[in-house]
């Protein structure tokens, strides 16, 4: 049946033709097709290919449970990993109750049938107390009266609880509880083994997270001084002007104590693009007042990526590096392009100048840290920026002897950890 | 219509974007001057290139085609797609610029703190930018059809190489002059033609040739308009209202913004420039109700634009009109495709790609691309209200995640999470079921327009999930909320001393 043109017009316009719905439904249909069609196909052809004897299998269950587990504990002990890791764990022990806690509070509690209600807090905390004191396993009978404060029905059958500290260095910081009807022997070992197992990974989400402190304070270290040498150059060029410009030196000793103020200041390892280059701004002129006509500045910046967050001070030893190795060494004047560029999800920022270049494998060691001396500051930017944002970030150069120098350092866009 | 029009508007168009984009910081940026080169984007440009990007097809062309076709009820859509930047200034502007995050899903990792969150949102967002994207193409087609004469690929597929080509070779290294200029471009391209035929039409000219005969009723009450029922529009702007807050291509632009202050400023300019622009569309519309009453029948209503200047003045005049407006469209097509392909490649190749400079390239191929496949294969009745049901799906999943995110303590991984979900999955099959109901079914309404209902449970199911999660708050959440809303100290402290004043 057609319908009539009135009808037509009746219709709310607000909805795309048939075909389009039809289609996307179409579409929506085949793709979810195909994923269970794929899904069902990989769990097939993985089981059949993974079918061995009964002892290779439940080997292969345990060790998936434990590295489920390990990668739920990677932060420490903290609730939410704790709670996936005790399900991991107690499918692997095959208790009724699986608990975890730290030195103050019950942190996850795992069980099945009666024993599948939490108990509070302190109750547990009291069960584990003498464990923690002293650092060794306890078992622990249940008594009518602690299994109904336990939550657990007074006549049930669980009636015995082991329990083992985590340690980490020595140092008791929580406690594994697990349930059972009886505690045999294979059950106290194996929850042994399970403790032992949890705190090693204790042990090593401590070491990642100290691993992440030095490099933070590596980045801290990293941060990047104002070079002695620019002190000195500034001061005699700012003292040549005393006598013939007095005005002049003026302004030079104020621009120099801006510059100073921003490279010493304390807070924040970040900064953004705009004030940074404010502070080569100020670089810049101190440096003029040496160089004169020799030193050539152009600017291209793309207004979109003022905003960006870089690492303090990352911008201004390109720029110096620029100026003393590339120009300062040139005879005759010198170009230093300065440009930023926006490049969607992130900013890309070249520094080049048309100075004297570099041998590129002098270059590569000085980079690597096998060499001191001259262009420590390109190490250092490079280093902090690797920290920073991974090693895919690090400065790109390109250089050779006579031939300048570009410099290009890309960052992304959102850092929305990073405070300017 | 003369096919040179419309090569020539084409061609031009697409020229004068591709040289802007190229050369547009080179001209305007390069100085040795720091203090010259470290001007932030003003306002007033970046509201105008928030406005370039925002004013769509739908905007240009399915506005006046939706108030020829159905009459008085589609004045609500120009002032929900205006009114949507009031909520966007209230609540959601200043405090996502100051989070940092540069696209939705970066928002709501740094909120949540968790990838899951991430992963939903960063798929929602490429869901809500392809189903945008395809109404654009299909603007495009109509219009090199309209214009031209050639088959509707080629129009679609002409948007797509150009915007892939700019984006991939950086030729949006001024995107924010770029997207100004379009929004200029779109404005004159409008304003000029409408304003030629209104001097006419009063016959101060002296042309001839039309007047609108004396005692036309614009708006008859004999002819049933669209038969819109109260619940209908109130659905309609509560999409528009809240959509607007999770435009991927709109919230990237906030980015360029030195400050939270500045973002709000912006979005107050953005408020009157929308308003101008809108006024036009509504003249185009009323004058195609009695100028061009037979496109609605015809089903292609959304030609009144583009038709109108060269059925009124004739002639030479006419035909430079009618290039100007066929411009004015492609720069619609050009400026919101592109804005939202930018964004989308930000996304994807973050989420797929790793984030490199070379993902993002491939990224954007494979975002324009995508909706060209959909385009060829569908056509669309009617630009503004397909616009208007991806209004109403942003407004039921990504809207509960901003403002919520930025207002709410309590708001968890969890709870975002499920009330995306629940509102993407209501809102989607409420608008496929109603597609497929009958005209006379009392759920037709229900189904068609499902803002009003499905925004409000995606609220709640977000709100009550979050209360049933309540452990798994992200721990930072009161460094992170205290950076959304305390005043962030000024970009660059102007020095007094360095000023050249």
């Amino acid at each position: 049946m057609t319908p009539s043109p009135a009808i037509l017009d009746s219709m709310p316009p607000s909805v795309p033709s048939d075909s389009t719905l039809l289609l996307i439904t179409a579409v929506a249909v085949v793709i979810g097709a195909i994923a269970i069609v794929a899904a069902v196909g990989f769990r097939l052809s993985r089981s059949y290919r993974e079918l061995g004897t009964e002892a290779e299998h439940a080997t292969f269950a345990a060790l998936h449970s434990a590295a489920a587990a390990g990668r739920q504990l990677r932060n420490g002990l903290e609730p939410a990993g704790a709670l996936k890791a005790s399900k991991q764990l107690r499918s692997l022990l095959n208790c009724a109750a699986f608990a975890m806690t730290d030195d103050s509070r019950l942190l996850a509690w795992d069980g099945s049938g009666t024993a599948a209600k939490q108990p509070e807090s302190a109750v547990v905390m009291g069960l584990v107390a003498k464990a923690l004191s002293t650092g060794r396993t306890q078992v622990a009978t249940l008594e009518p009266a602690l299994r109904s404060s336990l939550g657990l029905p007074p006549d049930g059958e669980l009636k015995a609880a082991v329990i083992c500290p985590l340690k980490v260095d020595s140092r008791a910081v929580g406690c594994v509880v697990i349930l059972s009807k009886a505690p045999t022997a294979g059950l106290v070992r194996a929850t042994n083994e399970v403790a032992a197992w949890v705190s090693a990974q204790l042990e090593l989400a401590e070491l990642s997270s100290s691993r992440t402190l030095l490099a933070e304070a590596e980045v801290r270290a990293l941060r990047a001084q104002i070079s002695p040498h620019f002190i000195y150059n500034s001061l005699n060029a700012i003292a040549s002007f005393i006598n013939t410009d007095p005005q002049r030196a003026r302004d030079l000793v104020v621009e120099f104590a801006d510059f100073t103020r921003y490279s010493f200041r304390r807070h924040g390892d970040f900064t953004t693009l705009a004030e940074e280059l404010r502070c080569i701004d100020r670089y810049l002129l101190l440096e003029s007042a040496r160089f004169g006509d020799r030193l050539q500045i152009s600017l291209q910046i793309a207004p979109e990526v003022l905003s960006t967050v870089i690492p303090f001070l990352s911008l201004q030893p390109l720029v110096e590096n620029a100026v003393r190795h590339g120009i300062e060494a040139k005879v005759g004047s010198g170009l230093v392009q300065i440009s930023a560029r926006d490049l969607g999800a992130h900013t890309e920022v070249t520094i080049e100048d048309d100075g004297v270049g570099m041998d590129p494998e002098q270059l590569r060691q000085v980079l690597a840290g096998r060499q001191d001396g001259t262009h420590v500051g390109l190490r250092n930017v490079d280093a902090r920026l690797r920290q920073v944002y991974g090693d895919d970030h690090g400065l790109t150069i390109d250089t050779g002897v006579g031939h300048g120098m570009l410099i290009t350092m890309t960052v992304p866009k959102n850092q929305p950890g990073h405070d300017a | 219509m003369n096919p040179g029009i419309g090569y020539t508007a084409l061609i031009l168009v697409s020229a004068i974007t591709t040289i802007i984009g190229f050369y547009g910081l080179r001209v305007s940026r390069t100085t040795s001057d720091f203090y010259v080169a470290s001007r932030t984007v003003k306002p007033w440009w970046n509201a105008s290139a928030i406005g370039g990007e925002y004013l769509s097809a739908a905007s240009f062309l399915g506005i006046a085609g939706l108030i020829a076709m159905s009459g008085l009820d589609a004045l609500w859509f120009p002032i929900g797609y205006t009114a949507g930047y009031l909520m966007l200034l209230f609540f959601v502007a200043a405090p996502l610029r100051r989070s940092g995050a540069y696209t939705i899903p970066d928002f709501a990792e740094a909120r949540l703190e968790s990838t899951t969150a991430r992963y939903v949102t960063s798929v929602l967002v490429v869901v809500v930018g392809w189903f945008y994207i395809v109404p654009q193409l299909h603007g495009a087609a109509l219009t090199i059809r309209t214009t031209t004469g050639l088959p509707s690929w080629v129009g679609a597929g002409s948007v797509v190489v150009v915007v892939c080509l700019t984006v991939v070779t950086g030729g949006m290294r001024s995107i924010t002059f770029v997207q100004a200029f379009q929004y200029w471009l779109k404005l004159t391209a409008l304003a000029v033609p409408a304003i030629f035929i209104l001097l006419m039409l009063s016959g101060t000219t002296g042309t001839g040739g039309a007047a609108i005969p004396a005692g036309t009723e614009l708006f008859p009450p004999s002819m049933p308009l669209s038969g819109d029922s109260t619940y209908s529009t109130l659905s309609l702007m509560v999409a528009l209202l809240f959509g607007t807050l999770g435009l991927p291509h709109v919230l990237v632009r906030f980015y360029t913004n030195p400050d939270g202050a500045a973002a709000r400023r912006t979005t107050l300019i953005v408020l009157g420039l929308l308003a101008i622009f809108y006024l036009f569309p509504t003249i185009y519309g009323v004058l195609g109700r009695v100028f061009l009453p037979g496109l609605a029948a015809n089903g292609y209503p959304d030609a009144t634009v583009l038709l109108l200047p060269g059925t009124l003045i004739g002639g030479l005049g006419g035909e430079i009109l009618s290039a100007l407006v066929v411009a004015g469209a492609f720069a619609a097509f050009l400026s919101t495709t592109s804005g939202l392909v930018v964004s989308l490649a930000g996304v994807i190749s973050q989420d797929v790609l790793g984030g490199s400079v070379r993902g993002f390239r491939i990224a954007a191929v494979f975002a324009a691309v995508v909706p060209f496949g959909v385009a060829m294969v569908t056509d669309s009745l009617a630009l503004a209200g397909s616009v208007g049901l991806v209004f109403a799906f942003t407004a039921s999943t990504i809207c509960p995640l901003l403002l919520l995110g930025i207002w709410w303590r309590g708001l968890t991984d969890a709870g975002a999470v499920a009330g995306m979900l629940a509102g993407g999955i209501l809102c989607g099959s409420a608008i496929m079921l109603g597609a497929q109901m009958g005209a006379d079914s009392v759920w037709r309404d229900l189904l068609t327009q499902p803002a009003a209902w499905t925004v409000p449970a995606a609220f709640l199911v977000t709100i009550l999930v979050s209360k049933a999660t309540a452990h798994r708050r992200s721990s930072s959440v009161s460094r992170f909320m205290t950076k959304l809303h305390v005043p962030e100290r000024p970009l660059v402290v102007e020095n007094p001393r360095t000023q050249p004043n």
